[in-house]
């Protein structure tokens, strides 16, 4: 069986962001892709590279991880333990989506500039890359001695805020 | 699960409205997107049918303020509450920081919502989650309708409360909004039990719902102070 899709707290830094959009901008260069984003399984953007997007990105990341746990639903009905990757194609644009680490979401948006074939082969590789870098940060989680809790002892600040 | 961005400087948060079918969960959301500013909220999603019947979710993010220079936005989301829709129901639920349920406080509507409430500690036992150690409230809409059950009623039907375990939690604790009442106390049996704090609302006039959302959004960033 699959490892359950974890929901422990987990946080990173901006070493850990720029390892991330580093990755994402050798990918995007290799495939000639217009953008990619990282999505994390409960709907939260988490990165954006290449081309800004002319939608809202965090209604389109909402999406995404609806989409793909919609998917893994369906998958498990017809006996697959997950789908790893979706591919949605457009007139003009396309997206691939592909599972890292089972706690983010890989989404890459391209158009005729580039072919399938190419994207996905480039996908596979980054999604390794991704994996390794993720993993390190989940590994962390969101514990207090790695990154400082930024709430603690806010008590009075978020009392209020809320007045 | 809060997503802490120390690049953007945000703290994001998901709290999930939960509740059975046509008690007013995407009213609920209806109205926040309506009355707050708009550079401070997102889009308004809405998965629903023709009939206006939420089939997937609705979904809003909103900002509420900044903690310590870190913008909080809360992603506001709603479950579809017709029995059918359980397994999208369920998925909703993933990395979820807080919970309101919104129950339906007419009298017809009891059943449902017990169904509804067992149907949320079920879908939460299946992720791991224990709704009695996190961010967990219960918004009593539809107050205004003649055939409202007393909360009395409700609170016994809904909210009985849990067995408290922890012996330094053994200890009385008036509801701040209710005075006069426990959020936990002991029984005459000895047994001590604690409940999810109670709010009621109009929310088609929107009485209450910044009430509730406030509510919640205090407690979920209380949980990760």
């Amino acid at each position: 069986m699959s490892p359950p899709v974890s929901a422990a707290s987990w946080s990173f830094t901006e070493d850990d962001f720029g390892a991330i959009t580093k990755a994402l901008e050798r990918f995007l260069a290799d495939c000639n892709a217009r953008c990619a984003l990282i999505v994390d399984r409960t709907g939260q953007l988490v990165a954006t590279v290449g081309q800004r997007p002319d939608f809202d990105p965090t209604a389109f990341a909402t999406l995404t991880a609806a989409d793909f746990s919609a998917n893994d639903q369906l998958a498990k009905l017809i006996g697959e333990n997950d789908f790893n990757s979706l591919f949605h194609q457009g007139e003009k644009e396309s997206m691939y989506l592909a599972d890292v680490a089972r706690r983010v979401i890989l989404v890459v948006l391209f158009d005729s500039r580039t072919t399938l074939g190419l994207v996905r082969i480039k996908m596979r590789q980054t999604v390794v890359e991704l994996t390794q870098l993720f993993e390190i940060v989940f590994s962390r989680g969101g514990s207090a001695d790695a990154v400082p809790n930024i709430l603690a002892g806010a008590d009075d600040e978020i009392d209020k805020l809320f007045q | 699960m809060s997503m802490i961005n120390y690049a953007s400087r945000e703290i994001n948060c998901k709290i999930v409205y939960y509740g059975p079918g046509l008690g007013g969960k995407t009213t609920n959301l209806e109205h926040v997107y309506g009355k707050v500013q708009p550079d401070t909220r997102g889009k308004l999603i809405s998965l629903a049918t023709e009939t206006e019947r939420t089939l997937f979710f609705d979904f809003l993010p909103v900002d509420l303020g900044t903690i310590r220079g870190f913008k909080t936005r809360f992603h506001l989301y709603t479950v579809p509450g017709q029995v059918y829709y359980n397994a999208s129901r369920k998925l909703i639920l993933k990395g979820v920081d807080g919970i309101v349920f919104v129950g339906d406080s007419q009298v017809e509507r009891m059943e449902a919502n017990q169904e509804a409430m067992q149907n949320l500690y079920d879908n939460m036992a299946e992720y791991g989650y224990d709704l009695t150690t996190m961010p967990f409230l219960i918004q009593y809409n539809k107050r205004d309708l003649p055939n409202a059950a007393s909360i009395r009623e409700l609170q016994a039907a809904l909210n009985p409360g849990w067995e408290v375990s922890d012996p330094a939690r053994m200890r009385p604790l008036p509801d701040p909004t209710h005075p006069g009442e426990q959020l936990i106390e002991q029984l005459p049996t000895g047994e001590w039990i604690e409940r999810a704090p109670y709010l009621e609302a109009v929310a088609v006039s929107g009485e209450g719902v910044f009430e509730t959302l406030k509510a919640v959004s205090k407690l979920v960033l209380k949980s990760l102070a």
